[in-house]
């Protein structure tokens, strides 16, 4: 069974059709790409499966119950994280803090163990402050966690917005352009980091990518989409030599 | 040691005011002003809860006092004193006593309740537009009680000062200052709970990015409805003493003024800071009485000099000039506060070593 199944999924807003009519399974494991030019509909696509818009039509399924319909919250909690294009950290709270946040789903006490302190508020304020400590530590940003972000440089942003997202522990993780804004250094390591996420925390990844370098190195799998309909589907190897792919990026040279 | 002084500083505070009221060495023009500092303590950091730490702009904080006002006056006044709208007590009136704390929770919980007002437009409303929503629930509620004949509407209701005398009538002590006292201290270290739980901490990742809260699992909703009712709960306790202090209250004074008071104090001590939030909430108190001297002063100084007509006198409605003229002034030249969004013990690293406050 695929781990996140889409089925004839269509957005329209108002009379603009955002997404139509677009399928695709990921089975558990996989590390896909879905690319496209500019406004062809991707980011709108990691809307509907994180949850922000209800689609027009069509069904998501996830592990199996069907996820349209649910509050992102709830979404987040069956375990797909997501990050933005634009770094979304809360910036006057430290990395540790952004990452502690993020375990709402999974407190473990109510908002009464809070205001009198019990018992189960400080065992689960400690177990959330380990686990967080040990996802940073696991990407190497623990000597970063009492800082604010904006204090950081891009690229670690980066590597925080990251960090947070696997901090829920999920098992389908969306990428919205990871590599936007990184100098080319920064595009290697991030390359790096990517591949060893998926191979330590084995998890499925969904990526959005313009870098051609990024999602041919990383995915095993390829979505074009262009004016929300899907125009290829295969390798990276087969994708780049697909003329209506080529047709999509370049333009048409009929005119 | 410094786990046990705040709670040593508070009760020593506590026994010493009670000990200047009974022995008469505080007279109760001083009583009065520790009285509304310890309200407007209540009131700012209730506020700061919503406007500083969540980033919404409530600006009818009066309505939840109002509320709470109303439903512990009239609870009180049903329950503990002979009433021409009730008629006679129903319990006898020595149990006043006992009963005070539990009155004032039930216009606690009846102003967080309609604290849900404004928390179930706030999820799809933000801004601007949740402001205008926030001063539509204070007419409503300040126009609903005028209609209500049946609680003396716009003439208001009284009585709430026999209750006090039939509470000091059973044991002789200051019942309201210590009621005040041990409110505003609860209200502190609640939200002070709160906000540095990692679960109060969801309500600052909405202020900071409300999108990024809700696809990292804070169900912000639900954040909101709980900051909403918290915040408007503790006003409606702020509103019960209040009434209780003064004896008498009015539709008129809940109004739109009592708001922008709560939000001066806020925005004067700083959004996201509690010790600011105090802090405010004294200077505050301490310069509406010194405007009570000083405008008088004015009045002189200016007829001395020939700067007014003799007919006309310097009032102490000025003070309503005055006060927005300090917000005006403060977003010109200060828009953080006088804290920022940092606490005492930020600015003041050592003190840490005398105190710890959770």
């Amino acid at each position: 069974m695929a781990l996140l199944e889409i089925k004839e999924l269509t957005q329209l807003f108002g009379g603009l059709c955002a997404v139509s009519d677009f399928s695709v399974a990921l089975e558990s494991g996989e590390l896909v790409g879905l690319i496209g030019p500019n406004g062809a509909g991707k980011t709108t696509m990691f809307n509907l499966v994180s949850g922000f818009y209800k689609p027009t039509q069509g069904s998501i399924t996830f592990k199996g119950h069907p996820i349209t319909g649910l509050k992102p919250h709830e979404i987040t909690a069956l375990g797909v994280a997501r990050t933005f294009q634009n770094i979304r950290l809360w910036n006057d709270m430290t990395v540790l803090e952004n990452i502690c946040v993020s375990q709402h789903y999974n407190m473990g006490y109510s908002i009464v163990d809070a205001l009198l302190r019990t018992k189960r508020y400080l065992k689960n304020e400690k177990r959330i402050y380990t686990e967080a400590m040990e996802i940073l530590e696991a990407l190497d940003l623990a000597r970063y966690a009492h800082e604010v972000p904006p204090n950081l440089p891009y690229g670690l942003q980066r590597k925080v917005e990251i960090a947070r997202a696997l901090s829920i522990k999920p098992s389908l993780l969306l990428l919205d352009e990871p590599a936007a804004g990184l100098n080319s250094a920064d595009v290697q390591d991030l390359i790096k980091l990517i591949q060893r996420i998926h191979k330590e925390f084995d998890i499925t990844i969904w990526m959005i990518e313009h870098q051609m370098t990024v999602v041919m190195t990383l995915c095993s799998r390829l979505k074009v989409i262009d004016f929300g309909s899907t125009i290829a589907d295969g390798t990276p190897d087969e994708i780049q030599n697909n003329p209506d792919v080529i047709k999509a990026y370049l333009g048409d040279d009929t005119i | 040691m410094q786990k046990y002084s705040v709670p040593l500083l508070v009760t020593i505070l506590l026994i010493v005011l009670v000990a200047l009221s009974q022995s008469g060495a505080m007279d109760l023009y001083v009583q009065s002003i520790i009285l509304f500092m310890g309200i407007n303590i209540i009131l700012s950091s209730s506020l700061n809860l919503v406007n500083g730490y969540m980033g919404e702009f409530a600006c009818g904080h009066a309505a939840f006092m109002a509320v709470g006002a109303y439903v512990s006056s009239t609870l009180n006044v049903w329950l503990f004193a002979q009433d021409k709208f009730f008629g006679p007590p129903l319990l006898p009136p020595e149990l006043a006593l006992y009963f005070f704390p539990f009155v004032l929770l039930a216009g606690g919980i009846a102003a967080a309740f309609a604290g849900i007002l404004i928390a179930i437009p706030s999820f799809k409303t933000r801004g601007d537009y949740l402001a205008i929503i926030t001063i539509a629930a204070n007419y409503i509620v300040t126009s609903t009680i005028i209609n209500m004949d049946s609680i003396g509407g716009a003439r208001g209701f009284m009585g709430m000062k026999k209750v006090l005398f039939s509470m000091s009538d059973t044991i002789d002590l200051p019942w309201i200052l210590i009621w005040v006292v041990i409110s505003t201290v609860m209200t502190i270290w609640l939200i002070r709970r709160f906000v540095s739980s990692t679960y109060g901490k969801g309500i600052s990742a909405i202020s900071q990015d409300e999108v990024a809260a809700e696809i990292m699992s804070v169900n912000t909703n639900k954040m909101k409805l709980i900051a909403f009712m918290l915040s408007s709960g503790l006003a409606g306790i702020a509103g019960g003493l209040y009434a209780h202090i003064l004896g008498y209250i009015n539709p008129g004074s809940f109004g739109i003024l009592k708001s922008t008071e709560c939000l001066v104090m806020v925005y004067l001590g700083g959004m996201g800071s509690l010790s600011g939030s105090v802090i405010s909430a004294i200077l505050f108190t301490l310069l509406l009485e010194m405007l009570r001297f000083v405008i008088p002063w004015i009045d002189t100084i200016m007829h001395w000099s020939y700067l007014l007509p003799d007919s006309y006198h310097l009032s102490q409605v000025w003070k309503w000039v005055l006060i927005p003229l300090i917000l005006i002034l403060l977003m010109q030249f200060r828009p953080e506060g006088i804290m920022g969004n940092r606490e005492l013990s930020d600015i003041f690293p050592r003190l840490k070593k005398y105190y710890s406050f959770k």
